[in-house]
């Protein structure tokens, strides 16, 4: 209680409980931010919010069904991703599909919240719904943070590994179509990319708050560059610092939430490249 | 009070007597229509993002309202309208075009939802309020609340009546109508704030989380069914009145949250909506095949 109440910046590493954050925290914001450019880059912002929302009614379900939730968050997030695929033009979903998919989901999500708190934890008043849609990277175990780093950083490496035709078939897909690049199984890989991001940055950050990660630093890197190489690393670089600053911040005032702090970093990054490049291009 | 009977006359009279289940019909009845209403221009704009992400701002306005001790709808009303401007006035690079946007949109709508999880954990000992901001309850609406809605609903009705004809115009095609001198930045931003003030009347229903069903399902199946403004109005609101008042009914007799019945009641009419425009187009374009087929059929013969 001693070390809560006055936490120091030294022993931030002591605490088991801090480093699992850290580690879990670290590998979902790398693979946020390389899927997050592309995100934004296709114009898919909307797809991956809702498969983020996906990932909340998955988790619900397997809890209701008294499964461990990560299997049901994997399983149901990857469904639905391709299933949008097929749903929409060249595995690009249209946002009226989109939309009312989710909110039918949602819905359903609501339903097995129910049937999770009236039948198995009698008391639990809701805590497990809120506890999966703003996440609990605090309350990681050792495992959690391991197997969290080791599927974050999977998805990293899928999306370097396609990332030349990845890039050519978001920027011009009929183009890229012509020149032999696999549009639609691209389209589909990507889909499954983000919804395997979404229901692994569901138990860091929360289903609600996952898509601040995937936005705020690909659109910042956008605004500082034009180069994709470049932009996915400052990408990569803001979504990580983010985690970082916002874990700390959250440790040393125990009264932020950690989800709250990580994303007050992503946002204040954006506003600062709106803010001040605009200045610069209207001087030069 | 009494359970379900198969007198479904006697079960409203029943459910009406009680003043909490009246005011949530009341409320519902007047979300239904405006939610419709502002929802077939955000369909017909393609503005679900934006619609969705002013629906979820109403969560920290809430919470920040209950936090503060001021009332949950003021709340809502000011948190919407205030993420309306922002993004309205945000992507001020315009034709950039919508990747930026997107950005934008999700940027706020992830830091607005971080902000309600930091009020909501100010105030200590409010996660069942949380589930319901967040998932929507129809107990809990005052006299007074349905009154503030009708008041907010007749005047986003009115805004959206005055700017009708230029909004679908600038919706459809927006540089041949900012060429004939419509004011489409302005236009723009008028119904975002529409589109917030709409989404903050039907959180109190349908919680933020489900706003969308209200707003995006209702008018997606309408245009499902027909392409002419004025029908695919009508038939929006109709359909968004059926959607509350059955998810209203079956949630007073059920143990489920009415966020559930909602979605899945405005989801299935419109698969049921979608399914039926397909067999519509196939049996067209089947009819116009055959067609096509009898008359080669009969040129041969008439050359032979």
């Amino acid at each position: 209680m001693e070390a809560l109440a006055s936490p120091a910046l030294g022993d931030v590493f002591s605490h088991p409980f801090m480093r699992y954050a850290l580690l879990a925290g670290t590998a979902v914001a790398v693979a946020a931010g390389l899927v997050g450019y592309f995100l934004v880059l296709r114009a898919q912002i909307f797809t991956a919010d809702a498969l983020s929302h996906v990932a909340f009614t998955g988790a619900l379900a397997a809890l209701a069904a008294g499964l461990d939730a990560r299997v049901g968050l994997f399983a149901v997030t990857v469904l639905v991703a391709v299933a949008m695929g097929v749903l929409g033009r060249r595995a690009r979903p249209d946002d009226v599909v989109v939309g009312g998919v989710f909110a039918w989901i949602l819905g359903l999500g609501v339903f097995f919240l129910t049937l999770y708190t009236t039948r198995r934890s009698g008391g639990a008043n809701g805590q497990a719904g809120v506890s999966v849609l703003f996440g609990s990277i605090l309350g990681l175990s050792g495992r959690d943070a391991v197997v969290s780093a080791a599927v974050a950083l999977a998805v990293g490496a899928a999306v370097l590994a396609v990332a030349r035709p990845l890039l050519f078939a978001s920027i011009d897909d009929a183009v890229a179509a012509t020149e032999g690049v696999p549009v639609r199984l691209l389209g589909y890989a990507f889909l499954v990319l983000v919804g395997v991001t979404a229901a692994e940055a569901t138990q860091v950050v929360g289903a609600l708050l996952i898509l601040g990660l995937l936005a705020a630093p690909a659109g910042t890197a956008m605004r500082v560059t034009a180069r994709p190489l470049r932009a996915l690393a400052i990408s990569v670089g803001i979504a990580v610092a983010s985690v970082w600053i916002g874990l700390v911040t959250s440790y040393l005032v125990p009264a932020v939430p950690p989800s709250f702090a990580i994303l007050a970093v992503a946002t204040a990054a954006y506003v600062v490249t709106v803010a001040i490049p605009a200045h610069r291009r209207a001087i030069g | 009070m009494t359970p379900f009977t198969w007198n479904l006359i006697a079960d409203l009279r029943e459910m009406w007597s009680i003043p909490l289940v009246l005011n949530a019909f009341r409320a519902g009845t007047v979300i239904g229509v405006v939610a419709a209403v502002v929802g077939w221009f955000m369909v017909l704009r393609r503005q679900s993002f934006a619609g969705h992400t002013l629906a979820l701002v109403g969560f920290p306005g809430a919470a920040a309202a209950v936090w503060l001790g001021i009332g949950v709808t003021v709340g809502y009303f000011s948190s919407c309208i205030a993420a309306a401007l922002v993004i309205a006035l945000l992507p001020a690079a315009g034709r950039r075009g919508y990747r930026e946007e997107s950005a934008v949109i999700g940027t706020v709508q992830a830091f607005a939802l971080a902000c309600g999880t930091l009020f909501v954990s100010l105030y200590k000992g409010f996660l069942g309020g949380t589930t319901a901001l967040l998932f929507g309850t129809f107990v809990g609406i005052s006299a007074r609340q349905v009154v503030t809605l009708a008041v907010v609903g007749v005047a986003v009705v009115a805004v959206i009546g005055l700017i009708a004809r230029p909004l679908v115009f600038g919706s459809i095609d927006p540089d041949v109508a900012a060429a004939s001198g419509i004011p489409v930045r302005a236009l723009d931003a008028v119904f975002l704030v529409v589109l917030g003030a709409t989404a903050a009347e039907a959180s109190q229903i349908t919680g933020t989380l489900l706003v969308f069903a209200l707003l995006l399902l209702p008018a997606a199946t309408a245009q499902r069914l027909t392409a002419r403004p004025g029908w695919g109005l009508v038939l929006a609101v109709a359909i968004g009145l059926i959607t509350v008042w059955t998810a209203l009914f079956i949630a007073v007799y059920s143990v489920y949250p009415i966020g559930f019945w909602l979605t899945t009641i405005a989801f299935g009419l419109y698969v049921l909506a979608s399914a039926g425009a397909a067999i519509r187009d196939r049996r067209g374009s089947l009819a116009r095949a055959s067609e096509r087929d009898d008359r080669y059929d009969t040129a041969p013969s008439v050359l032979t």
